[in-house]
């Protein structure tokens, strides 16, 4: 008993500090040793239930600017809890380094340690190497950032008052889902570096000037053509089309003050942070989950975690894993969770164990018998959409029974286009992979034109995919948003992406009357 | 190892800021919400949390969003039984069953309440009243009745004494009048014992002579300055808190008959509630008392006093008697605070307003602590009579019971923010009161 009492990591429910850090270490040396994994250093916080609440409400960030609508999400995801519809995560964690870890006070030691190795380590991880992570966020100074954000907005309502502090958020709260960059870099151009550019290209175009050009008669005099060079030389300058409507507006908008476009940066600067967690929620939470489930599978074999504990352990991973097919009343869509697992656990049977199916369709990675680094790998270089459509194997598609269907407005019935069957499985696999593809599943409206000394008339485009277009009331109310950041006029026209057809066309200047 | 942090004693209520603001945007809504409620709930309840609904006019969060019924779309679901490529499912009713990406808080959830505290409530209930924000305080006070330290005082009794303080004082006038220490004394006694055992010579007797004298002098002294002098006692002073003398009855009068309308019942139920505010924060206890009448009057319930109507004329004296009886009966006036609040369109039968007056002038008054009386009127009325002295034959009356007692106060009221220049004298006398006690 004692001996077996000795290897044990802990034996009753209850926690503290001691048994957490002695579990985290155990569970740091698999992480580190076993499977590879390379994180931020780690900083568990333990909270209360209504801190949780709190920081569910300030979109998981632990700093956060004052805002009426966290004040709405606070009282609406309390009033979820209160009612017992939806419990609480176990867990929060930041993409911060060093990584923060919420772990709530009323778990229990063996969730605990769950929890350290899902958050701590797996998420800790995938925040650390993932491309989209590495390319799009800064995790050292996002605290920082959001400290400064926060006392910035406070300043700002002491100094121009609620109203028009909340005036200008509101604005740029409906913008920011059109406020990330999707296609690029943002510019890191510093203005002292864009000076220096000027100043270069000045200086050549006066070294190169020759009077003679003067004396050229001008070529042609149509106007229409001059007019037509004009604006697309305009446009260039703006840097135009430009999707992100955000910067657009926060570099370019004649009417704003100084301290109004720092607030739509931070706005910005907030969206484009999240921007790659909602595009890699599969990978993400797939990851994390076969960490902890490898890390927990392996402190029970070793004889560190008793049965007891391992039980409670493996009842909520399977809860968190619960797949309900569509036509049962609990369904609320593809669990990421359970889809990513399964994917990270498919990955890891077709590198040891695969059939000759996976040979087919895996020829690089079906029994080469390394799976750590094949998902290193894959978590590495991935982004859900990618990943998906790298690696959903056919196997998987016959184990969730997934299936598509086309639906189409005009119709009153769906098709079923396809099944888990051969002819099925690279349509169902794109399909899925494009139903994780954020930036095609968000409207793609970009700003497109603006002539800055004229009317000032700002336009926009909707590129419109598939014929889906936009919800009317919510779509004129957004646009009054714009015009009230633009300060002039703003339309908004929706082009077929395919055909190049306009489908509709609006405008605050028709919709103010 | 890695770095704890224990968050669970950081202060809470973090998000309130944004609670505030929240409930500020949502103010319009939210009041209406409460004028609902007010209209249909009991006096006595406002003064609790409410759970209202999620407004959702002014706190919506648009943004550019697909619309539900145009194009082509693909969904791909899970738990295929039955279905192969090409069967037919007819659409789900409204949604559809596969919406990407629809968690959020966007409110869809049309019974979804939430839950005001009484501090917020009431905060929006006085808005339309537009009360001072003085008054608001003073309402929304929670007021403890218990006794509270307030310094020393130089009497009371004896189990108030302050020791320390008491001896402290003594310390200083023994050391201030040189009372002879008991040291110096035993000293003195055992220089004289040591004498006296001494070798009997002149100079030792004159040593021990004067040894003595000086004894003698320093005991005497002793006894007149005492250890403890009465004016040294100091006792713990407690400051008497104000303590609610015990009840309070309100009545409510109303006119009933079918000149009432909704419109003026609602004025006139806030009326009430505003005093029935008012008096739950100075007593502990409150019986309302609701009293209808028509061309006869009755004690109803309140249900039946706001919502049920009865016909027939309009004789107010009838409710002035039902209310003497019902004092007599129930309310002796030497143990209960009696209030009454009565409302009225002002129309009453030709010759009862004097009637009406008199029974004020003989009886009532000298029971009552305060009557309020309020006029609805029309909001067009309001011009026509503004401050003047015209009007019904029972405004004309109530005229001169206002001259002649203090604590009559009426006003005629068109709109919720009449409401409050009727108790403005009531709120005015409160924090003097509270003083003088």
């Amino acid at each position: 008993m004692a001996k077996s009492a000795s290897k044990l990591l802990f034996e009753s429910s209850d926690w503290n500090f001691d048994k957490i850090s002695r579990a985290y270490d155990a569970i740091e040396e698999i992480a580190v040793e076993d499977l590879h994994l390379d994180t931020y250093p780690n900083q568990l916080e333990i909270i209360s239930s209504e801190q949780m609440l709190d920081a569910y409400s300030s979109i998981g960030m632990p700093l956060m600017y004052q805002h009426w609508s966290f004040g709405k999400r606070f009282v609406f995801e309390e009033h979820l809890y209160r009612k017992g519809h939806r419990g609480l995560a176990y867990e929060l964690v930041i993409n911060s380094n060093p990584c923060i870890t919420y772990l709530m006070e009323e778990n229990t030691m063996a969730i605990q340690a769950l929890v350290t190795a899902h958050a701590a380590f797996g998420h800790n991880h995938f925040f650390k190497n993932n491309y989209l992570f590495r390319q799009w966020t800064d995790a050292g100074a996002i605290l920082s950032y959001m400290d400064f954000a926060k006392k910035y907005v406070a300043r700002c309502e002491e100094r121009y008052g609620l109203p028009a502090v909340e005036a200008i958020l509101d604005s740029a709260h409906a913008l920011m889902e059109q406020g990330v960059f999707r296609y690029r870099r943002p510019p890191r151009l510093s203005s002292e570096k864009e000076r220096e550019r000027a100043r270069e290209r000045l200086e050549y175009e006066e070294q190169t000037y020759s009077d003679l050009w003067r004396t050229l008669p001008k070529s042609g005099g149509e106007g229409g053509a001059d007019a037509a060079d004009e604006a697309s030389e305009r446009r260039r300058k703006l840097n135009l089309p430009e999707e992100n409507l955000l910067y657009f507006l926060e570099k370019t908008s004649i009417v704003l003050e100084p301290w109004q476009r720092e607030l739509l940066r931070i706005v910005r600067v907030v969206a484009q942070y999240f921007y790659p967690q909602r595009q890699t929620k599969v990978m993400n939470e797939g990851c994390a989950t076969f960490v902890h489930y490898t890390i927990m599978n392996k402190l029970f074999d070793q004889g560190r975690i008793s049965e007891g504990a391992m039980l409670e352990i493996l009842q909520s991973h399977s809860n968190v894993v619960f797949q309900p097919a569509f036509d049962d009343p609990r369904y609320p869509g593809l669990n990421p969770y359970a889809l990513g697992f399964a994917l990270m656990q498919d990955i890891q049977r077709i590198c040891t164990e695969p059939t000759a199916e996976d040979r087919d369709w895996f020829p690089d990675i079906a029994g080469n018998g390394d799976w750590r680094d094949t998902l290193l790998d894959a978590w590495a270089n991935h982004r859900d959409e990618s990943f998906i459509l790298q690696y959903l194997s056919p196997a998987l598609m016959r184990k969730f029974r997934l299936f598509l269907l086309a639906d189409k407005a005009s119709n009153s019935y769906l098709e079923v286009a396809s099944i888990h069957n051969e002819r099925g499985y690279e349509n169902v696999r794109a399909a899925l992979a494009r139903s994780y593809d954020v930036s095609a599943n968000q409207p793609n409206i970009q700003v497109v034109d603006v002539d800055l000394l004229g009317d000032r008339h700002l336009r926009l485009q909707h590129n419109v995919k598939n014929g889906i277009l936009l919800d009317e009331s919510t779509r004129d109310a957004t646009l009054r948003h714009v015009r009230h950041l633009w300060g002039y006029d703003v339309s908004l026209i929706g082009v077929d992406a395919k055909t190049g057809a306009t489908l509709y066309e609006c405008s605050t200047a028709a919709t103010d009357g | 190892m890695p770095n704890f942090i224990d968050r669970r004693l950081n202060p809470k209520d973090k998000s309130l800021g944004n609670r505030r603001r929240f409930l500020k945007r949502a103010k319009e809504e939210l009041k209406q919400v409460i004028k609902e409620r007010v209209k249909s709930g009991r006096i006595a309840d406002l003064d609790a949390q409410h759970s209202v609904p999620m407004p959702d006019q002014d706190t919506s969060e648009p943004s550019f969003q697909h619309s539900r019924g145009t194009g082509q779309r693909e969904h791909v679901l899970p738990g295929n039984r039955e279905f192969s490529p090409g069967d037919r499912i007819p659409k789900p009713g409204s949604g559809g069953s596969a919406n990407e990406g629809g968690a959020g808080t966007g409110g869809s959830d049309d019974d979804f309440q939430f839950v005001l505290s009484r501090e917020e409530v009431l905060d929006l209930f006085f808005e339309d009243l537009e009360l001072p924000d003085m008054v608001k305080l003073s309402l929304k006070e929670a007021v403890t009745f218990k006794p509270r330290r307030a310094g020393f005082a130089t009497t009371g009794s004896p189990t108030n004494i302050n020791v320390g303080r008491t001896m402290r004082n003594s310390y200083g006038r023994r050391i201030a009048l040189r009372r002879p220490k008991t040291a110096e004394m035993e000293a003195l006694t055992h220089e004289i014992a040591a004498l006296e055992a001494a070798p009997n010579q002149d100079a030792v007797r004159d040593r021990l002579e004067a040894l003595r004298q000086e004894l003698d002098a320093l005991e005497r002294r002793r006894r007149r300055i005492a250890y403890v002098d009465p004016v040294d006692i100091r006792f713990n002073r407690f400051e008497p808190q104000p303590l609610p003398n015990a009840n309070a009855v309100m009545f409510c009068l109303m006119d009933v008959s079918s000149s009432m309308g909704e419109r003026e019942k609602d004025l006139a139920k806030r009326f009430f509630v505003l005093l029935h505010l008012f008096l739950k924060r100075r007593y502990e206890r409150i019986d309302i008392v609701f009293i209808r009448h028509t061309h006869e009057a009755g004690e109803v319930d309140e249900e039946t006093f706001f919502y049920s109507t009865q016909s027939g004329g309009t004789v107010v004296s009838t409710a002035l008697e039902e209310m003497r009886r019902i004092i007599q009966a129930r309310y002796p006036s030497q143990e209960w605070n009696i209030y009454a609040a009565q409302a009225s369109d002002g129309d009453n039968i030709a010759g009862d307003s004097e009637r009406c007056a008199s029974l004020l002038h003989g009886e009532l008054m000298q029971l009552c602590q305060y009557y309020a009386y309020v006029e609805i009127i029309d909001e067009r009325e309001t011009e026509i009579f503004g401050a003047t002295d015209n009007g019904t034959s029972l405004w004309r009356a109530y005229r001169t019971v206002e001259d002649k007692w203090p604590n009559f106060q009426m006003t005629r009221i068109a709109r919720p923010s009449d409401i409050y220049p009727v108790f403005r004298k009531l709120f005015a006398r409160q924090p003097t009161m509270q003083m003088s006690r």
